[in-house]
């Protein structure tokens, strides 16, 4: 098996794993749809429908599979939740009812399970929002949400973002390297002045960049619009693939909902 | 070399916090505070909203990775929803921040994509409006000097992290999936946002003074109250040609 490799430069290729999927072949407005449909259908479900969130995680499995997507690609970048694991560990000492011992702690079987289904869930959409990126381009995802009747202005924001995210980190980081080879450390609040002016020149290089790109656009034409490059045609076979994911995901939570009445 | 330490994070929404409902009607109201901001900002910009509220959005993005030094190995960084208001006015500032929390979303997996909505009141346009309406009241009554601008975008800063955790406790109360009571997250969640908003609020009125002792006039927020002294006539072609 080949080793995932990654394409281009700017920060959202560096999230996609190429492969050559039935996942990686769907349009992006699908599978986007597709995607944040079935998280929905996770956070409507009960937290304590356990076999529900059983199916769900093997549902996501299969995907990651079938997109060829390996853990060691997935499991690094859910660390981004790991904040938000200490708000859910809080939930058992809260809540209010009958309470259960573990390890001499009393804790509040209500907390317990709505901090397992905060977890759970919040688990389950990191991993649909990372197979999403890993399998769609970060300019595709993008073209995609125009194709969904986003705002064109909002999208191409959003790709001059992604366009010039390095070439700003970059200038971010030269500051840095100037700033230490002058002989300082960053070492506390007192430091903040000098750390806050490298951010008011910063903006001020990234304005003015914006000012350059926006006449260096004119002069190309600009007026207003993007053209569009290449058209993708999306068929309804395409979006009969991608929202068996959520119509699967709304059985099983309509399911769990039933029982857990 | 930088020896690793703890960040005082800002926490976006994870999919399950807030139930279904409660996300989906954020979603909408995000949708029309977002069609209002592009609104407003194409009013304000014209055709050069995107490549400018594009290189923000970048800026903001980077400042978000700055790190600040607090004590004891954390440190904090910024929002940068009051910041971008100030600077770019609060329509554009606003787009900014959410096409930042959008992309964060979407490509890093930070933040639920079912909370994007929330997220995106939150902290793009709860921050931004609050963020621009303190400064613009402040510099009006005070008048306009660097240490004057420097004080409103302190207290604009401040005040908008703690309104936006305030946002945060009202979401929570109407569709929160936790068992903590109402009261208990609203004391702890405002608490703490105001001592992060005293960061906030230090280093937004820093950044602003650094850009308006340089170039006030790209300080949207003053940019009708400016002493004739003061004024710059900006030509990008002659920026450019000095090299950048």
């Amino acid at each position: 098996m080949p080793s995932p490799h990654t394409h281009g430069h700017d920060v959202g290729e560096r999230l996609f794993v190429h492969r050559h999927s039935v996942i990686h072949r769907l349009p992006a407005e699908v599978k986007t749809v597709a995607m944040v449909a079935f998280i929905f259908t996770v956070i409507m479900t009960p937290p304590n429908q356990f076999w529900a969130f059983a199916l769900y995680a093997v549902i996501l499995v299969g995907v990651a599979g079938l997109a060829r997507i390996p853990a060691r690609v997935i499991l690094p970048r859910m660390l981004v939740e790991v904040p938000f694991v200490f708000f859910a560990l809080l939930m058992p000492f809260f809540g209010t009812g009958p309470t259960v011992e573990v390890l001499g702690l009393s804790l509040s079987q209500a907390g317990l399970l709505a901090g397992w289904g905060i977890l759970i869930k919040g688990t389950l959409g990191v991993v649909s929002s990372i197979l999403l990126a890993a399998t769609t381009p970060a300019r595709d995802l993008l073209l995609g949400l125009e194709r969904l009747k986003v705002p064109e202005l909002l999208v191409q924001i959003a790709s001059f973002m992604l366009r010039y995210v390095h070439v700003v980190s970059d200038e971010m980081h030269r500051m840095k390297l100037a700033r230490e080879s002058r002989g300082f450390t960053a070492t506390g609040v007192r430091s903040w002045p000098i750390i806050a002016q490298s951010g008011g020149a910063l903006f001020i290089r990234s304005y003015e960049r914006g000012e350059r790109v926006h006449l260096a656009m004119l002069s190309r034409g600009y007026s207003g619009r993007l053209p569009q490059l290449v058209t993708v045609t999306t068929t309804a076979a395409d979006w009969f693939t991608a929202m068996s994911l959520p119509a699967v995901g709304l059985l099983i939570a309509l399911t769990a909902i039933w029982v857990g009445r | 070399m930088q020896i690793q330490s703890v960040q005082v994070h800002t926490m976006h929404i994870p999919d399950g916090f807030i139930n279904a409902p409660t996300s989906a009607v954020a979603g909408v109201i995000a949708v029309i505070g977002i069609a209002i901001c592009l609104n407003g900002a194409r009013k304000q910009l014209d055709e050069k909203t995107a490549p400018l509220a594009g290189l923000v959005a970048v800026f903001i993005f980077a400042m978000q990775m700055l790190n600040f030094p607090v004590a004891l190995g954390t440190s904090g960084h910024l929002l940068g929803g009051a910041l971008a208001a100030i600077l770019i006015g609060p329509y554009a500032g606003a787009l900014a921040v959410s096409v930042v929390i959008l992309v964060q979303g979407l490509l890093f997996a930070d933040g639920g994509l079912s909370a994007l909505g929330l997220n995106i009141i939150n902290m793009g346009l709860v921050t931004a409006v609050v963020g621009w309406f303190v400064f613009r009241g402040l510099v009006k009554v005070i008048g306009v000097s660097r240490p004057k601008v420097m004080a409103a975008a302190f207290l604009a800063g401040l005040v908008s992290v703690p309104v936006s955790s305030l946002a945060f406790v009202l979401e929570y109360a109407i569709g929160g999936t936790g068992t903590v009571p109402v009261s208990t997250v609203t004391v702890a969640m405002v608490g703490v946002h105001i001592l992060i908003g005293i960061g906030e609020g230090v280093i937004t009125a820093l950044t602003v003074g650094a850009v308006f002792l340089v170039r006030p006039d790209l300080v949207y927020g003053v940019h009708d109250r400016l002493p004739k002294q003061l004024l710059v006539t900006s030509n990008p072609v002659t920026t450019s040609a000095n090299g950048s």
